[in-house]
């Protein structure tokens, strides 16, 4: 127990991460409204950069850059991790985007944004099977 | 210029895209020719490396460093034999949907939003050309993103208002798909420290003791759920019933025959070049054994689904959830058989469904709607595409000298060799299921009762049409050649399993 | 020279070309009739010459096909000629012309309607028939199989009322069942048991005789494709023919009386000679589900044959019956017995289409379908109903018709391997023929016209006639000379010689 303890206190990035990831896709799946699905998703993605950026961390590590006059001296930070995320939150970003714009449509065409009662609305067109 | 192949079949149509909302503005219908173009040199593209890859040797390859960057500094794009079958797949059926789509949008998609239409499509093909032809997984990733997002898009131009709640749910559940896989990707990566595919199995192969380590388990666990998620793996295909009816009956027709399949490539991709084949004997039978519980349920009740469809589109969709079992099904029996018959499954099925989806198209083109009980009588008043019907169809059920046929018998030699006897009975099941649906579907073609009035008057254009009848004709021609088998083989071979 | 060499290696797909090519003409004289008649007489002609030129190359010594595609190791479409593919060539080739005659007759008189769907499809069965019985692998006999199910659905729903649709879906649905559930795994294992060497290629003694595969997997294979070929109309599997009397006439007669069921049962022998062979199945001693399977057969459908009032559900269940020799024949694993059964195949049909052609003339002259209307019919249609009264023989084996010859060699051959149980059988099962036969020839020459009906003389039309009287005349003329058949199926069992 104690072992754990100090492995989760060590370690607590993950635990933050975790926490994080298990938060968003609650909402995911949990919530009924379309737009605080999205933000459910951002806080899975979120948790994927943290996780991503802890990574590459370095206790007491510094800019990538190569230092003048002592160039072995230094921890760097691992600069890749950074790299790969900046993609990813562009990736994220266009993908909130295109839900978000969705969302818009979808509250013209319907009226609503719950997602219960989309169904029922859909259920009344009779296009549930169709 | 031919070693430049590699990138141009990515770059060509991508610029294409960016051009084209600009072309069409500037001349109505003048874009569809530029998409065409740009889709007939990928094909050509495509063709010409899997030839030459083909030529070569077995465990060859062609190697491409972007920007002259070689791995592990830059990203490199690989055609072998494997992911050569698939980018020719995936480019040919892109050619063959853009000169499907034009008489179909004409129907289906506001004037005004042609243009954008066709600069979606396009990313979505380069996409899924990218997600194929890249040697790096984070930049699978991104590709993976590309192909996601259009395809949400894709699906939302849809006619009715339910398109749009269907593209929101895919976009949900595949941002968790890809979410997941980019969780495996850093799992990976935190182990291993590179991100090029054959320096990770390079790495894995000299120290096998990797394997014991739980991120790295934890990754391939992640992938696994990533992927199945993207491929509608059953139970995880809720997604794409919706998807597939809802979309425009253009982009149904490609992201039907292309897009799970190229996760489930993906998926062949990881398992076999990322991780290696020692990986999956040795590690994780539960994963093995849980992925053949759930392609042995998708095959069976995928087709058991589809025959109480009364929307041919949703029908053909729940028909996709047992296909993508088959491909899966090669992966988890880890043989020279079962992967043969897994790889050729990639282009029978992408042929047969494409097929059909034509023949929805052509439905949904002359009536308005994808009513299965509207087909009554078209045998009589448009009986070219109730012949393609008819060919996909006795694909689908594994007809022998149809394509169908050679993929369910290669599963089912792999399955023995496995010693999964009991996989045959499953492919049994299936191909009865499949033959009920079908059934249903030509008695209604070409028996309908005289009095009937048949709902689709007369045949689609050439221009839809003659695709229709490629797919096919693709379906016998496969069926009766060896070609398909023994590149297949080959390919199998350079996955690394033996004969 | 060299031509012969290539049209020997041609000849049979030529054969299968030339059918498929009459259902070209067939479809392109749709708006004539005379001309679509003549087209399809003509394809039937050609036919029955090339495949007796291939008969007389055959007896030559000439080999004969060649394969075509091989798809994947030991998936192969190909063709060879051999005694018992020949004897199965020349049955259904010769038939096919007396059949087209009676066809053409029975037809018009009836005025049906899609004629020329029935003409096409029926030259599309004919060329499976072809290609099966000279397929030179068993994956060519099942892609042939599967054909001739298919092409013969429009044909069995060919009224398109509802019991035609009925009938029609129980035909295709226990064929296409039973081949896709048993019969295609059956091929799987038999080439799966072919090791790294997998092949279909039918072989004298048997492909598999050499092979390692446990003797439960060889077992199981058997038991699946005697089932899977549910053609051959083995009981429990066998309630598709009766559904398909729905055709017209001229469909039982040719198909589900010749080419149809006979596939099943060519397929049978096949599957015993030259795929598994006589010596792996007396191994295995797997035989026995085939020889008590077909005696149950013979003796329960004669008994339902009993009952039956409608004269072609008669008849069907008399085929049945009759089936079950072949399989009876070739299941005891005796020469003299294997060969019977065989030549029971030339045997059955000539005789049984007879039956089927007497039971169309009744009902294109006088609309009757029952046994129990058929009082004193005999002096209004005499010369139908003596050519019935032959099949009738030959059905029960009587002389001078042809059936008593294969029955003698059956029953010489179930003595010679001491097979008691069978030799019983065989008795009940004549006897039962007998009376289910008997009364109606004797309610047709000798019971007096029903009060109140016209008694005057009214045959079919003169094309059924003729061909009726000529497939009678060959019934007998099989008891004469039986040569021809006999020696082709002491070849196809013997190994040649």
């Amino acid at each position: 127990m104690r072992d754990l303890l100090q492995h989760l206190w060590t370690h607590y990035h993950y635990v933050i991460y975790i926490a994080l990831m298990l938060i968003g896709l609650y909402a995911v799946l949990a919530k009924g409204n379309l737009v605080k699905k999205v933000i459910g998703l951002n806080l899975l993605q979120t948790a994927v950069f943290l996780f991503y950026l802890s990574i590459g961390h370095k206790t007491g590590g510094t800019v990538p850059v190569l230092w003048e006059g002592k160039p072995d001296a230094i921890p760097y930070e691992n600069p890749l991790p950074h790299v790969l995320m900046l993609t990813a939150i562009v990736v994220g970003v266009s993908i909130t985007a295109v839900a978000l714009a969705l969302i818009v449509r979808i509250k013209a065409a319907y009226g609503t944004v719950e997602e219960g009662e989309i169904l029922a609305l859909d259920e009344a067109d009779g296009q549930g099977g169709s | 210029m031919t070693q430049h192949l590699p990138v141009l079949v990515i770059v060509v149509p991508l610029l294409t895209a960016l051009i084209v909302p600009l072309v069409e503005r500037v001349r109505r219908g003048s874009a569809w020719y530029l998409v065409t173009g740009a889709l007939l040199f990928s094909t050509y593209a495509a063709i010409q490396m899997l030839v030459q890859v083909s030529s070569g040797p077995i465990e060859g390859s062609i190697r491409y460093a972007l920007g002259a960057w070689s791995a592990p500094m830059g990203i490199e794009y690989v055609v072998d034999r494997v992911n050569g079958i698939v980018l020719t797949m995936v480019a040919v059926v892109g050619l063959i949907s853009a000169v499907w789509m034009r008489p179909s949008l004409k129907m289906e998609i506001r004037e005004q939003a042609r243009g954008s239409y066709y600069t979606v499509f396009l990313l979505c093909c380069v996409g899924f050309m990218g997600m194929t032809i890249t040697g790096d997984i984070f930049n699978l990733y991104v590709f993976l993103e590309i192909a996601s997002i259009t395809s949400y898009v894709l699906i939302a131009m849809g006619k009715r208002r339910q398109a749009l709640y269907a593209g929101y749910s895919y976009l949900i559940v595949g941002s968790i798909g890809a979410t997941f896989i980019l969780l495996g990707i850093g799992h990976l990566y935190m182990r291993t420290g590179v991100l090029s595919m054959a320096d990770i199995v390079a790495l894995f192969e000299a120290n096998p003791e990797l394997f014991e380590k739980s991120d790295v388990r934890v990754a391939f666990a992640f992938f696994t759920v990533g992927l199945a998620m993207k491929m509608a793996l059953f139970p995880l295909h809720g997604w794409q019933p919706s998807a597939y009816t809802q979309a425009p009956s253009a982009a149904s027709l490609f992201i039907a025959a292309t897009s799970t399949k190229v996760s489930a490539y993906v998926f062949y991709r990881i398992s076999f070049s990322v991780f290696g084949i020692q990986f999956l004997e040795s590690a994780l039978p539960v994963i093995r054994d849980g992925l053949l519980v759930m392609a042995a349920a998708a095959i069976v009740l995928g087709p058991l689904l589809a025959i109480r469809q009364n929307n041919l589109k949703r029908l053909l969709a729940y028909s996709s959830v047992g296909q993508i079992g088959y491909i899966m099904l090669g992966v988890v029996l880890l043989n020279m058989d079962g992967v043969t018959g897994g790889l050729i499954h990639f282009w029978n099925h992408a042929a047969a469904k494409g097929a059909l989806f034509c023949v929805a198209g052509a439905l949904v083109y002359r009536t308005g709607s994808a009513r299965i009980a509207d087909l009554a009588g078209m045998g009589r008043t448009a009986p070219w595409t109730a012949t393609v019907l008819t060919i996909s169809g006795c694909s689908m059920i594994g007809v022998p000298l149809t394509a169908g046929f050679l993929s369910k018998w290669y599963l089912g030699a792999g399955a023995l060799a496995a010693d999964r006897w009991m996989i045959v009975p499953v492919l049994l099941a299936s191909s009865i299921f499949t033959a009920i649906y079908v059934w249903r579907l030509l008695s209604l073609v070409w028996f309908a009762p005289k009095e009937a009035v048949p709902a689709v008057t007369k045949e689609v254009p050439w221009a839809m049409r003659g695709p229709a009848l490629v797919l096919a004709a693709g379906c016998l021609v496969f069926g009766l050649s060896s070609i398909s088998v023994s590149i297949a083989r080959d390919a199998a071979r350079a996955l690394g399993l033996g004969s | 020279m060299m031509l012969a060499m290539t049209l020997l290696e041609i000849a049979p797909a030529v054969s299968v070309g030339v059918c498929l090519l009459g259902v070209f003409g067939i479809v392109l004289a749709r708006r004539s009739p005379n001309v679509r008649e003549a087209v399809s007489l003509i394809t039937a002609g050609v036919n029955f010459v090339l495949v007796l030129w291939m008969y007389c190359q055959f007896q030559d010594g000439k080999e004969i096909g060649s394969t075509l595609v091989e798809i994947v190791p030991g998936l192969s479409l190909g063709f060879r000629v051999d005694a018992l593919g020949i004897l199965f060539g020349l049955i259904a080739s010769s038939l096919w012309i007396v059949n087209t005659l009676y066809s053409i007759g029975y037809m018009r008189a009836h005025d049906e309607h899609k004629q020329t769907r029935f003409f096409s499809c029926f030259a599309i069965a004919i060329a499976a028939c072809m290609g099966a019985a000279f397929s030179s692998s068993l994956f060519s006999l099942f892609a042939f199989y599967e054909l001739l199910t298919i092409c013969t659905y429009p044909l069995v729903i060919h009224a398109e009322t509802e019991t035609a649709k009925a009938g029609a879906k129980r035909y295709v649905t226990y064929l296409l069942g039973a081949s896709t559930l048993f019969l295609l795994p059956a091929l799987f294992l038999i080439w799966y048991a072919g090791g790294d060497n997998p092949t279909m290629a039918f072989a004298e003694g048997g492909l598999l005789a050499s092979s390692t595969a446990s003797h439960g997997l060889l077992g199981l294979a058997f038991v699946l494709s005697v089932i899977g070929l549910a053609k051959c109309g083995m009981m429990p599997f066998h309630s598709w023919l009766p559904a398909a009397m729905v055709a017209p006439t001229p469909v039982s007669a040719l198909l589900h009386a010749v080419a149809v069921v006979k596939m099943g049962v060519f397929g049978v022998s096949r599957i015993v000679l030259h795929v598994f062979g006589i010596d792996l199945l007396e191994d295995i001693g797997i035989h026995q589900f085939l020889v008590w399977g077909a005696c149950f057969t013979i003796v329960t459908a004669s008994l339902v044959a009993l009952v039956q009032d409608n004269l072609k559900r008669r008849l069907a269940y008399s085929t049945i019956s009759q089936l079950s020799y072949v399989l009876l024949g070739l299941g005891m694993l005796v020469p003299a017995a294997g060969m019977a059964g065989v030549l029971h195949i030339g045997v059955h049909a000539f005789s049984k289409i007879t039956l089927f052609f007497a039971a169309g003339a009744i009902y294109v002259a006088l609309h009757k379908t029952k046994v129990s209307e058929l009082d004193g019919i005999g002096r209004r249609m005499p010369i139908t109903m003596t050519a019935f009264t032959i099949g009738a023989l030959s059905m029960i084996g009587l002389p001078p018709a042809a059936g008593v010859v294969s029955k003698w060699f059956l029953v010489q051959g179930a003595a010679d391997g001491a097979w008691y149980g069978v030799l019983a059988v065989l008795v009940v099962s004549a006897l039962l023929n007998a009376a289910y036969f008997l009364p109606i020839v004797w309610r047709a020459f000798f019971k007096p016209t029903p009060p109140g009906e016209d008694d005057g003389y009214k045959e079919a039309p003169l094309l059924c006639v003729v061909a009726l009287s000529i497939t009678a005349a060959a019934t007998i003329a099989l008891f004469f000379l039986p040569d021809i058949f006999a020696d082709l199926a002491r070849a196809a069992v013997g190994g040649g010689s």
